[in-house]
């Protein structure tokens, strides 16, 4: 096992890889009442066509990553979410276009909640029963999300941006697509992306690192396993597929999604990308910034206004979103900003601010144990080090900035995704 | 982590959490009056326009550029409801001195900062500058309308407001659109002169300082308030339903239906004896996800997307919120009362009880580990005085038997049934 120590930040992390390829992160914290494991593959919603097991290459239907997330709790002897309850946590999962994670925390029978944890996730139990039923349950959540104008929004901006890539799809598909999940299904995929070489063990609170290590070993297969083969699609090109998609909701005012389509960061360069695309997005989204003030007061924008900036292989992109009475107007004071900056440069005095403050915020950010542990499971299957964030600060300059106002936030590479009132 | 209390002046408090397991300190004042029809709208605006900036940063550009100086603090003004009060509060979380990497101090100028915030605002002719009342008023107007947008927040808000009608509880903490857009400068300002003399004032800090230097760093900052008022906090709480159960129906262009029933505890609230005995109750039938609604309403008989039952501690309810299909309202609501009868009857197994007991005593041990919900908890606790303090509420809740879930349980009396349905067309 090794120790990794960031001085900076105060934090040590143990880190062990297992024989059977599975690496383990623990951030041992002693103050801490609760604790918490995070279980987490390589596996989510853009991850359609992947090579299965006799080295032919599949293709499943949008929304499997998702559905069988909420399959694996289901255990022979009955349903893992309830055995932990019982035990006084509450466990529970995400799918997100990267990523597929179970976690849970806890106050005590940490041991025996972190086995329950490792054996529901890596032991599968399917019936086409159990299937059928889930198809109504997932159905009405996909019914649900439809019916909410902020996720509507946000699909409809990857669907204009993106021509192949598979991260325009919605992570729990459609209720058309998951009819055609089976049980089979189900199988191939969990044998194809829930094997140790796929995933990460992190986990964080009052714990002993060792123990941890034990109980995934004693657990989880001792066969050696690797990394899941996934095809992502055609090479994408740089400029968005439709410029502007436009639907009615019942909202009370216009909601709008502004996106920028991005160059995904080579290997190895995904932290730094990821830290200059979020200083980007300060530099014209924050509220410190000057565009954000000047379309407040002209009464363009509320509060509900924010951009981020996300990832995953082979996409990376920058969206702002909120209510505006005129979005599109928003989109082109944006773009108009952006080519400003681009031109002129940013202001020395705006850039060392933000980046003080980006940087206080992700040290803010470590005292939630579950943010540490999905960003350190994030990191590891990006090939970086989440924890050298301070060091990463240091690198990055305005010109990293200004290239990529330059080359990003451009009309061609922009899409606009607008839900307007009915009437 | 060590607790300390002081009072300032008379009405004026101040709570400390002395501890090193953060990253960062976090401090918060907190003004409570009644919620009432005639200051809630203002009371609910106030922050928003104390947010636009202050004498020193006079606008939100340049009260955000002094954050981001300060390691991108986070500062938050904001209104919060408890029982039949509302706070009007200033937070900032900002990291700790030792991850400065000047070595400066900050929570000085982070405490100073949200002095000048709450107590110096940017005026003009002597009131709070009109355009930032009118487009504040806008904004304000704007978000109450959008509680719609939330179809399961929506549901509540509206059982509520059925349910306590004629209630101080049952009014909008956010305050009433139609005032909100036509609120002057001069009314906000008369009701903001109010709250600054007449207000419980409460501040908590959490974090590594010594309680000495916070309590210094709050006197330096906060003068003005720290003068002595009587400013009671109280909370009506109605033990039974004032008659047979009401069913109100509201229809709107959605896909999934939404059912909400709210219950009356008959008078248990955070200071009584079978508090204790309410929580796990509310855990076994609704509030974990082993719990009687999760498991037999959602899972087994799949006729809920979701079903779970939460409290409010301070008014003494309880409310059951699910979203079913439009043609399983009946079967639904039958289901979700029949799993509250089986509680009542005691019909619910060692194990259950076991892990509902836990459930609750988890939650409220990992509370600790959050300095947001530590100060949650001690705005509670610092405005109505229960005695309990974690430990002994947690030693309680564990303790408690299957007879007093079952008493609990039978003290829960439904109130209002509220759906919410698609428009046929």
């Amino acid at each position: 096992m090794d120790k990794l120590e960031y001085t900076t930040l105060g934090q040590t992390v143990h880190h062990c890889l297992l024989p059977n390829g599975l690496n383990i992160y623990v951030d041992v914290r002693p103050e801490f009442g609760k604790q918490f494991a995070f279980f987490a593959t390589r596996y989510g919603g853009m991850d359609l066509r992947f090579r299965g097991e006799d080295g032919e290459w599949l293709d499943t239907p949008a929304g499997v990553a998702h559905f069988l997330e909420h399959k694996t709790f289901d255990t022979e002897d009955g349903n893992a979410l309830q055995r932990m309850a019982a035990n006084g946590v509450d466990p529970n999962a995400f799918t997100s276009s990267s990523m597929t994670g179970y976690y849970f925390d806890g106050v005590q029978g940490f041991e025996e909640n972190l086995r329950t944890l490792l054996s529901f996730v890596s032991v599968p139990w399917f019936t086409p029963e159990s299937v059928d039923k889930e198809q109504g349950i997932i159905g009405q959540e996909i019914r649900m999300c439809e019916d909410d104008p902020n996720d509507e929004a946000y699909y409809r901006l990857l669907e204009a941006m993106y021509v192949n890539h598979p991260v325009r799809n919605r992570v729990a598909g459609t209720v058309e697509s998951i009819s055609h999940i089976t049980a089979d299904t189900l199988y191939q995929c969990h044998r194809a992306f829930y094997r140790p070489g796929n995933m990460v063990l992190c986990a964080a609170g009052n714990i002993d690192p060792q123990q941890v290590v034990d109980i995934a070993r004693e657990v989880l297969a001792s066969e050696p396993s690797s990394a899941a083969l996934t095809d992502h699609g055609q090479m994408e090109p740089n400029q968005v597929e439709e410029r502007l998609t436009r639907r009615t909701m019942p909202v009370s005012m216009p909601l709008f999604a502004l996106g920028f389509k991005g160059t995904p960061a080579a290997k190895g360069a995904g932290l730094r990308q990821r830290l200059v695309a979020e200083l980007v997005c300060d530099v014209l989204f924050s509220p410190s910034a000057p565009l954000y003030n000047r379309l407040y007061e002209q009464g363009l924008l509320n509060s509900s206004f924010g951009g981020f900036y996300s990832d995953g292989p082979g996409c990376a992109f920058i969206v702002a979103d909120g209510e505006s009475r005129d979005p599109e107007r928003v989109r082109d004071e944006v773009l108009k900003e952006a080519g400003r900056l681009a031109a002129e440069g940013i202001g020395q005095e705006l850039w060392d601010r933000l980046k003080r403050a980006a940087y206080g915020a992700m040290v803010r950010r470590l005292n939630s144990m579950e943010d540490t542990c999905v960003e350190l499971a994030e990191a590891y299957f990006d090939g970086e080090d989440y924890l050298s964030f301070p060091q990463v600060f240091q690198s990055i300059e305005r010109p990293d900035g200004e290239g990529l106002l330059r080359s990003w936030c451009v009309e061609e590479r922009a899409a606009l995704s607008i839900i307007a009132p009915e009437n | 982590m060590q607790q300390h209390w002081k009072r300032l002046a008379d009405g004026v408090e101040l709570a400390v959490t002395q501890t090193d397991k953060f990253k960062t300190g976090l401090l918060a004042v907190a003004l409570t009056v009644p919620l009432s029809a005639d200051t809630a709208t203002t009371g609910a605006l106030i922050p928003e326009v104390l947010y636009r900036g202050s004498r020193k940063y006079p606008d939100m550009e340049k009260l955000s550029a002094a954050t981001d100086t300060l390691y991108g603090a986070s500062l938050s003004t904001g209104v919060r409801q408890r029982g039949e009060s509302q706070c009007v509060s200033v937070l900032c979380s900002f990291i700790d001195d030792r991850y400065a990497l000047d070595g400066s101090a900050v929570l000085e100028p982070a405490a100073a900062l949200m002095g000048e915030v709450l107590l110096d605002p940017d005026l003009q002719d002597g009131v709070f500058r009109r355009d930032y009342v009118e487009s504040e008023g806008a904004n304000l107007a704007d978000r109450i309308q959008a509680r719609v947008n939330d179809k399961r927040g929506w549901t509540i808000f509206r059982l509520i407001q059925e349910m306590c009608a004629g209630e101080a509880y049952a009014l909008d903490k956010l305050g009433n659109a139609e005032q909100a857009r036509n609120m002057t400068a001069e009314k906000l300002w008369a009701d903001y002169q109010f709250l600054c003399s007449g207000a419980k004032v409460t501040f908590y800090y959490g974090g590594a300082a010594q309680p000495a230097r916070v309590e210094d760093a709050v006197r330096r900052s906060f003068a003005p308030i720290l003068t002595g008022r009587t400013a009671p906090v109280d909370c009506l709480v109605v033990a039974e339903p004032k008659g047979p159960v009401r069913t109100v129906t509201d229809s709107m262009d959605v896909t999934q239906g939404k059912l909400a029933m709210g219950f009356r505890t008959g008078g248990v609230t955070i200071g009584s004896g079978d508090y204790p005995a309410l929580l796990v109750c509310n855990a076994l039938y609704g509030g974990s996800a082993n719990s009687k609604l999760f498991v037999n309403v959602r899972e087994k008989q799949s006729l809920c997307y979701y079903a779970s039952s939460m409290l409010d501690k301070i008014k003494g309810l309880m409310v059951v919120s699910s979203g079913v299909e439009f043609s399983q309202f009946d079967r639904a609501q039958e289901s979700i009362l029949d799993q509250l009868s089986a509680v009542q009857k005691g019909n619910f197994t060692k194990e259950e009880l076991t892990a509902a007991a836990r459930t609750v005593s988890n939650s409220l041990r990992g509370r600790a580990d959050s300095q947001g919900q530590m100060e949650d908890d001690q705005l509670t606790r610092l405005l109505f005085h229960f005695d309990q303090d974690g430990e002994d509420l947690i030693e309680a809740v564990e303790s408690v038997t299957a007879d007093q879930v079952v008493e609990a349980a039978q003290k829960l009396k439904l109130d209002t049934v509220y759906r919410l349905t698609g428009k046929e067309d």
